[in-house]
């Protein structure tokens, strides 16, 4: 009975991967608003995580975002990405204006695999995502403002020996110049170990 | 046209596979060179020496010996010094090459480096993306956030004015309990020198030359007054309150004098023309009151769509001109023969990106309008309402809350609010800062000026009113008029000498 119990708890890879991943999902849409890429209009406002996130309306963002993350997912369970990273780019000029990583570790001895379980409670992650997004919030205060018309990219950071799926292609890992990053909490799943930080150009 | 063939002899010099065709020989090759030719004479010389010896053996020796001197063939000889030719030495070329070429060799090392780096450090990753990526926002979409960033930045430099402007207030007021709302408009200074503001359900009048303050009013229950405007000649003073009336009140004996009804909505703006009260109401209509008559509304407009938070009559009351919270000023001109306006605006300006509270009328030149936007658009402009053009555009980086045209000087007055909360003076036409005006903890929510046009007086939401003395006339300015009025006769004098 107690082991019945548990297990219904427990958290497999997959449902680490879906935790990762809704991160993400939430985590990019905040800050796609919060750093005024796209119109405030754009954007409605999703209650998760005992906090209000500013979701994006726009179709072709919700598709990109979608497909995107979905691939991330399937990549997650195999254990094949290092490193996830929304790069901020002029549109006219190319130049990488910032760039948010988001590392991933995993936990655990790799022989595991895709059976290991985490008996970490949902409750506690969500505090620690929420304490990430809010610090996601909060960063407008110390980042610069990004004043040309800029767009973003999803660049995932794979192992060498990754299939390329269709509609994928390799890119240019993105450096800033000048660059100054601030690191911000991490969060754990005691499978995935996502940490987040912003690099971004340093003016002065 | 030089430096493209400067560049072409830099393209030329930097294939390095090709042969050299620019610049000087190299030493080797010109001595190579001048070897040959001085061989050749010598062989020359030599064959005609021996034909003539083989010819005419002694006829002309000695003649014939003289021309194969090598030194008679006119060419310098091939020594060991190097003495450099001018003509043919590219300096250009070479200052390029001395200045640039360890430079480049670097760079290109440093290149490598860098790609030796990248795939050390990458040596197990890929960096993969999808290919279909998200659309960037539309052309010409501003980052909103702007707002947050450029709120401390002043535009102009304050020039330094060519009077004295008191940085300090003449005197501070307070105003317990004043409303700190931006749709509002809770003070008017009349030209009998009365001061009146609403604070809260009550209206004080503050005599400016005496000193003397006296309660006129007190609304009951939960009413706070919205709006006070003094007629122009006179002691009438028009209220407008919560419940959507206008009270007329003398002043001068403390009494009401009647109340119109007629909005549905809290009235936040006032204006006379004349025996005309025109009023701006929360639902988006403006009234026009005849206070003579017993039907007193003479006409209902609604072309805000939002709350009508400005208005303002001409000095010369042949326009009208309101502003609403839906961003939109609407300048509306007198029916003629009357002095209330007609029901179509004569121009509608939409350029404002918030709402417009702050309106004033230039005082030398009826036709200019000033207008000033809230929080999110933070702008004076300035409109020609004969042509419906705006003539000027300044950002001040904050909250325009009211504007005033100075009397005595060509200068506009413009109180603001986050994130300095200062007054600021601007120089008109040029639209220069003269002075900031700071002191106000809270933002500026109204401004009023005295009717001798020396004193601006500013109510802050930090339930301070501040009287700033800076337009007092310049003593000899005025008395440099005067004579030269009175100079005019002398040139008379002149003529007889």
């Amino acid at each position: 009975m107690a082991a019945a119990v548990k297990n219904k708890s427990a958290i497999n890879v997959k449902g680490s991967a879906n935790i990762v991943c809704d991160y993400l999902n939430y985590g990019i849409n905040s800050i796609l608003f919060q750093r005024g890429l796209y119109p405030p209009e754009n954007f409605s406002t999703t209650e998760n995580y005992g906090l209000s996130i500013l979701m994006s309306t726009d179709n072709k963002i919700k598709e990109f975002l979608s497909t995107t993350l979905g691939q991330l997912k399937e990549w997650l369970v195999k254990r094949m990405v290092n490193k996830v990273a929304l790069v901020i780019a002029n549109v006219k000029t190319l130049e990488v204006m910032e760039r948010w990583d988001f590392n991933i570790e995993y936990e655990g001895n790799a022989e595991d695999g895709e059976t290991r379980t985490s008996e970490k409670p949902l409750k506690q992650i969500k505090n620690e995502i929420r304490d990430v997004l809010k610090q996601i919030a909060s960063s407008v205060a110390y980042l610069p403002l990004l004043e040309c018309l800029c767009s973003f990219d999803l660049q995932i950071y794979t192992t060498n020996d990754v299939d390329l799926p269709e509609e994928w292609a390799v890119a240019e890992p993105a450096n800033v110049r000048n660059a100054q990053s601030v690191k911000m909490r991490s969060f754990s799943t005691n499978i995935h170990k996502m940490e987040t930080v912003v690099t971004y150009k340093n003016d002065d | 046209m030089s430096q493209f063939k400067f560049w072409n002899d830099v393209n030329t010099v930097l294939s390095l596979d090709g042969p050299i065709t620019k610049g000087p020989q190299p030493r080797y090759e010109r001595k190579k060179m001048s070897s040959n030719s001085f061989n050749l004479s010598k062989q020359r010389s030599l064959s005609s020496s021996s034909i003539s010896v083989t010819k005419t053996p002694c006829k002309t020796p000695l003649r014939k010996s003289k021309t194969p001197t090598p030194n008679k063939t006119g060419r310098t000889p091939a020594g060991d010094r190097f003495i450099p030719s001018r003509v043919a030495s590219n300096l250009d070329l070479a200052h390029y090459k001395l200045s640039q070429d360890p430079n480049q060799e670097e760079s290109s090392a440093k290149k490598e480096l860098k790609r030796m780096l990248n795939e050390n450090l990458h040596c197990n990753q890929r960096v993969l993306s999808y290919a279909k990526k998200a659309p960037a926002a539309s052309e010409g979409f501003q980052n909103p956030m702007r707002v947050l960033y450029s709120h401390t930045r002043t535009p102009a430099s304050v020039k330094a004015a060519n009077r004295y402007i008191p940085q300090a207030p003449d005197r501070i007021l307070d105003a317990p309990d004043i409303i700190d709302d931006f749709y509002l408009n809770l003070m008017d200074w009349g030209s009998n020198n009365v001061l009146a503001a609403a604070l809260g359900s009550h209206v004080y009048l503050w005599n400016a030359g005496t000193g003397n303050i006296e309660q006129l009013l007190e609304l009951e229950g939960n009413d706070y007054v919205c709006s006070l405007a003094w007629i122009q000649e006179g002691d009438s003073l028009a209220v407008g309150t919560t419940e959507g009336v206008v009270q007329l009140w003398d002043c001068a004996r403390a009494k009401r004098l009647r109340v119109m009804a007629g909005h549905s909505a809290r009235v936040g703006s006032l204006a006379w023309n004349s025996y005309v009260v025109t009023s701006g109401c929360r639902s988006g209509q403006i009234l026009h009151h005849d206070v003579r008559q017993r039907e007193h509304v003479l006409a209902t407009i609604s072309a805000h769509s939002q709350e009508v938070c400005g208005l303002a009559w001409s000095p010369d009351g042949r326009h009208l001109a309101s502003g609403g919270n839906d961003n939109m000023v609407n300048v509306w001109s007198a029916v003629s023969g009357g002095c209330h306006s007609n029901n179509t605006p004569l121009h509608t300006f939409g350029q404002h990106q918030a709402a417009i509270k702050a309106l004033a009328w230039c005082p030398w030149q009826a036709h200019v309008l000033a207008t000033g936007g809230g929080t999110a658009d933070r702008h004076i402009r300035i409109w020609n309402c004969n042509t419906g053009t705006c003539v000027h555009s300044i950002d001040t980086k904050s909250q325009v809350s009211s504007l005033l045209w100075a009397q005595n000087y060509k200068e506009l007055v413009s109180g603001h609010g986050f994130a300095n909360n200062e007054v600021t003076i601007w120089k008109y036409p040029a639209m220069t800062k003269v002075a900031d005006l700071k002191g106000h903890t809270a933002r500026v929510l109204h401004l009023a000026m005295s009717p001798d046009g020396s004193t601006i007086l500013s109510a802050g939401a930090d339930e301070t009113l501040r009287l700033w003395k800076c337009f007092v006339k310049d003593p000899l300015k005025t008395k440099d008029k005067e004579a030269t009025v009175r100079a005019r006769p002398s040139a008379l004098k002149q003529c007889i000498r």
